[in-house]
């Protein structure tokens, strides 16, 4: 059994086999691996007795479950109106100079992936950022540098 | 000037949400659902259905297993309340599901929740664990459950949230069969918004005058907005409804209010001429909470192209009104901007939205019009120019 095939059958022992267990186990997978490798897909598709198709047309539909390949952290900057009338272009462009990508791109060492995301509920208090789960909201350029940092130390 | 906007404090306040239920399960499923019924409580997610009708519809179903579930994918731009009520209140929402649970017959209820707000799930499973632990000590049969979301804001339309549960392509479903015939599982099942159930709480504890006695006709009670945009003081606000929307501005704008778009990216878009004829509420503009308040300095047309950019993204594009209507929509607008296509074509254009609200099949393609409809009729020029 290789490393992913392993974590499947973990997660389905929590999760369940049937249909509706295949969103956490999705979850499950995104959350340690950053996205769903066609390995992955495979796996889970065997564990739960699904085609690989109908795992990946679940998969494809929504977008915080990648399945291309993206860094350890990903940074996604609210695009939604307020956060836009706000200046999150300033943040974009900011992130793009520090991390040397462009946007929808992922960092050479794959520490960060660097993502727009539609509307992230925090209107009244934009421009705002999410790091993995984390939520940063009111940054400006300089405080998304720093938050940007401190996970640069915690990256091995 | 006189304060013409009432402040209310229901669904903050702090209650003791078991003694609540104590009382309640006391009573039987008729009674709590005839309360909800005569406060005229209708549902805070956006669209308005009346909550005591949808609870009475799933209580007559015959099934050997019910559900009850709190739609927590709070994803129309300009709104963010859910995620500050169960941030603050986290027990009273599991005590309006399992009121709900005791008015229908469901013993099981989830919480669905957006993924971009995962960082609430570590305190969510925590409230969740004491909760069911709290249910068991009362010997009352409910368990609450949270299932996470993964970032697509067509999951907020009830059926396409239930094929995500059951593990599949966010799709809406036909309707009918309504979910409280045919909802999670197949199974009869009551969604309601975060909001609607705290509400649905506090009207059985308080009893339906209160809630009768603010409000309109039309609509009863009060509503927590989301307030955004240029604005002095963006927040959220648990106000009465039925306010007019000139009272609105003056109390919450900066002076320079230009446009408010009330409902959120598939609301409606307000010019300052008609603030003052407009009615926040059901007989007016419905709104989930969202209000996003425009000044001069605004291009409406950069507001338009975020929205039709928004709904051309999170378009499930499983029917074709709204995948292509949406392309087309955000295509044509840039067209007449750059001047590749003339004026009238807007007009086409108006005629695509019409047709993607008669035409789509759920909420998200019926509703792209609502944006784009005010804010051509409202901002002609600047689209053009």
């Amino acid at each position: 059994m290789t490393k992913i095939e392993e974590f499947v059958k973990e997660q389905a022992d929590i999760h369940g086999r049937e249909r509706n267990s295949l969103m956490p186990i999705l979850q499950a997978v995104v959350q340690s691996e950053r996205f769903l490798s066609e390995d992955a897909m495979v796996a889970i598709a065997t564990e739960l007795d699904l085609s690989t198709a109908d795992v990946f047309g679940t998969a494809s539909f929504y977008t915080f479950l990648d399945t291309v390949p993206r860094g350890k952290n990903i940074i996604r900057v609210c695009k939604t109106i307020t956060c836009h009338m706000k200046g999150k272009d300033a943040i974009i462009s900011t992130l793009e100079d520090m991390l040397k990508v462009k946007l929808g791109e992922t960092t050479s060492d794959g520490k960060f992936s660097l993502l727009q995301a539609n509307c992230l509920g925090w209107c009244h208090k934009g421009p705002v950022m999410l790091v993995n789960d984390e939520i940063y909201p009111e940054i400006t350029p300089e405080k998304a540098v720093e938050v940007v940092q401190e996970y640069l130390k915690k990256t091995k | 000037m006189e304060n013409k906007i009432k402040k209310v404090d229901l669904i903050f306040e702090k209650v003791d949400h078991l003694a609540i239920l104590d009382k309640s399960f006391k009573r039987t499923s008729d009674e709590i659902i005839l309360d909800v019924i005569d406060s005229g409580l209708r549902g805070r997610g956006g669209a308005g259905f009346p909550t005591g009708l949808k609870w009475k519809f799933a209580k007559n179903e015959e099934a050997d297993q019910k559900y009850v579930i709190c739609n927590a994918d709070e994803g129309e731009p300009g709104t963010f309340k859910d995620r500050e009520i169960l941030t603050q209140v986290p027990e009273k929402v599991l005590a309006g599901m399992a009121l709900c649970g005791k008015a229908i017959g469901a013993t099981e209820g989830y919480i669905y929740l957006r993924a971009e707000y995962n960082f609430l799930l570590p305190m969510l499973h925590e409230k969740m664990k004491e909760f069911n632990k709290q249910m068991k000590e009362h010997n009352f049969e409910f368990t609450v459950f949270v299932r996470s979301g993964s970032g697509a804001y067509v999951c907020g339309e009830e059926t396409a949230l239930m094929e995500s549960m059951e593990g599949h392509r966010g799709e809406p479903r036909n309707k009918p069969p309504f979910p409280t015939q045919h909802g999670y599982l197949g199974k009869p099942t009551s969604i309601n918004n975060v909001e609607t159930l705290v509400f649905a709480l506090m009207i059985a504890n308080l009893g339906p005058q209160m809630f009768k006695d603010l409000g309109t006709f039309d609509s009863r009670g009060s509503k927590v907005f989301s307030i955004s945009g240029d604005t002095p003081k963006a927040g959220i606000y648990e106000l009465e409804l039925g306010m007019s929307l000139l009272d609105f501005v003056n109390e919450f704008g900066d002076g320079d209010t230009k446009a408010v778009q009330v409902g959120g990216a598939s609301g409606f878009c307000v010019a300052r001429k008609h603030f003052k004829e407009t009615l926040i509420g059901f007989e007016g503009i419905p709104t989930g909470g969202s209000m996003m308040l425009f000044n001069s300095s605004r291009s409406m047309y950069n507001i338009l192209h975020d929205y039709l950019e928004f709904f051309e993204e999170e378009s499930c594009g499983q029917c074709t009104p709204c995948r292509v209507g949406c392309q087309q929509l955000l295509k044509g607008i840039e067209s007449v901007k750059k001047g590749v296509k003339p004026p009238p074509y807007l007009e086409t254009l108006q005629k695509l939205s019409d047709t993607m609200k008669i035409a789509s099949k759920c909420g998200l393609g019926q509703s792209v019009g609502n944006p784009f409809n005010s804010i051509i009729n409202n901002f002609r020029e600047e689209i053009i120019y």
